[in-house]
């Protein structure tokens, strides 16, 4: 029964954190130079990742679909398979894993050297609240982010899917963007893009979590990064699982 | 006791522990606005935790320990901010931060804490840059310092806004011995032009002796001795005796 008080700590522990996260990021003053820098650092540092990963992802899922939609004669359903596969899970989920392994790791490790190497207790030492100054940004930053970043991911999926099609069948573009969208309702596309808001406070929170209160100096350095992602990763997929359920209640008719 | 000093830091009966071990324990002493103390001991017996408890970085189990006039123990953290005005702070391993140029670490308290200009900051660097000897280095980041650059680039951030009260541990470890006697003379002016006090955790029992108004040695958690140079020269524990004489 040790692991289960444990497993119990650490939830309030990061619950009580996230719940400071909340607090602090609506109490002034707000820390615009540092969310800039960390959206910078979030979001245009992990495009390339999303766009690449998005694109690939795309054009596989469009060869195996095809394989099974050619025995239905169903092959003008691809595009809609595609956009929907993206736009309500494929391209949340997979955003969400990609940059909790890129940006949850970062966050994790910085944040747990600066403890190591008393950074942290430097900028205290400067009267800054280095709770708002180092961990609120982050946070917002993911965030912020992971929607635009999840967008990116789907219009990549679809172009890499439409590449995949356009050299088997040689669709037009102007087809196959039809095609994608006669299936996607708006209620389809906001809701799931906006769900991914949740999981970058996820990352942010579990990531700046491990990082800020590490004690165990360089060790600690590594167990950051590591537990950063595998936390925030489940977390998702956990919370992806909740979420699901809470668009088809409040959107019914997305449970196409 | 203080004579013609207001007080700037004063211990009362502070205890601390980690776990099992106590660190310090029933430590009492002051220190006098103007005055330099320099804490001696052997490593691990709470000189560094005695310059955090001041700086309100940790609590301690019981006691006070006062700054300028304000009891830090049970203080609040926005009341805490504004008693850290007041002090400056060289870590051990100087924790300039790492995605900052040197310029910056020291325009970050500038900017956030003053209300100076835009030149007056570069004024202030530049001063303060030039008195640590690294005046044309303040376009690099701390990965491009070596260890004693480091060293004086944290000396530095730590002067930047004039404090009352200075924390220094280890200002001088990893120093040439020219560099050394350097800083020593940079701190012996901030005391006397300034009337900064100065807490200054140190193994450098020469600079000591060049700096110091009063030294206090440490030994298990205890101080045993506390006094000038020459009253702990002649002090009872043999720790201290042999720490400021050899």
């Amino acid at each position: 029964m040790r692991w289960l008080s444990r497993l119990f700590e650490f939830t309030g522990k990061v619950g009580l954190f996230s719940l400071q996260v909340l607090v602090d990021s609506l109490r002034p003053p707000f820390e615009f130079a540092q969310l800039s820098r960390q959206l910078a650092e979030v979001g245009n540092r992990s495009l390339a990742l999303i766009i690449v990963s998005g694109f690939a992802l795309g054009a596989v899922m469009t060869l195996h679909t095809r394989s099974t939609l050619v025995m239905f004669g169903a092959t003008a359903m691809i595009p809609a398979v595609q956009s929907v596969a993206f736009f309500v899970e494929i391209g949340p989920l997979v955003a969400g894993l990609l940059l909790a392994g890129r940006v949850g790791s970062g966050i994790g490790a910085v944040l747990a050297n600066m403890r190591a190497s008393e950074q942290i207790d430097a900028i205290e030492s400067l009267s800054i609240d280095s709770f708002k100054f180092l961990v609120v940004p982050r946070v917002l930053a993911c965030v912020i982010a992971l929607p635009f970043l999840t967008l990116a991911m789907d219009f990549a999926g679809l172009l890499g899917g439409f590449l995949s099609e356009g050299l088997s069948s040689h669709i037009a573009l102007t087809l196959y963007l039809n095609r994608a969208f006669d299936y996607l309702q708006w209620s389809n596309f906001i809701a799931p893009t906006l769900k991914t808001a949740v999981f970058g406070f996820i990352i942010g929170s579990v990531s700046s979590y491990f990082g800020y209160t590490t004690d165990k100096g360089a060790q600690g350095v590594g167990e950051a990064a590591t537990n950063s992602v595998v936390i925030s990763s489940l977390l998702i997929i956990l919370a992806d699982v909740i979420l699901i359920k809470c668009i088809f209640f409040l959107f019914p008719d997305t449970a196409i | 006791m203080i004579a013609n000093h207001s007080i700037a830091v004063e211990f009362k009966q502070v205890m601390k522990s980690f776990g099992a071990k106590r660190v310090l324990s029933d430590v009492s002493f002051q220190v006098g606005q103007g005055q330099a103390l320099c804490l001696l001991g052997r490593s691990g017996t709470g000189k560094s935790v005695t310059l955090k408890l001041i700086m309100a970085l940790m609590r301690p189990d019981s006691g006070e320990v006062w700054v300028d006039q304000d009891n830090v123990v049970s203080m609040r953290e926005h009341r805490l901010s504004l008693v850290r005005r007041k002090l400056g702070y060289l870590f051990q391993d100087a924790a300039l931060f790492d995605s900052l140029t040197l310029y910056e670490n020291l325009a970050l308290p500038l900017s956030r804490l003053t209300k100076k200009s835009k030149d007056e900051i570069d004024d202030a660097i530049r001063r303060v840059l030039t008195d640590v000897g690294l005046a044309t280095d303040g376009a690099k980041y701390p990965s491009a310092l070596s260890g004693g650059m480091r060293k004086r680039a944290g000396l530095a951030r730590a002067l930047v806004l004039e404090p009352k009260i200075l924390l220094a541990d280890e200002p001088s470890s990893g120093l040439d011995r020219i560099t050394a006697a350097e800083i020593d003379e940079l701190l012996m002016r901030c005391k006397t032009e300034r009337g900064t006090a100065l807490i200054i955790v140190t193994h450098d029992v020469h600079g000591a002796r060049r700096i110091a108004d009063r030294v206090a040695v440490l030994d298990k958690g205890n101080l045993v001795a506390f006094g000038s140079v020459e009253e702990v020269s002649q002090s009872e524990s043999d720790v201290a005796r042999r720490l400021i004489t050899e």
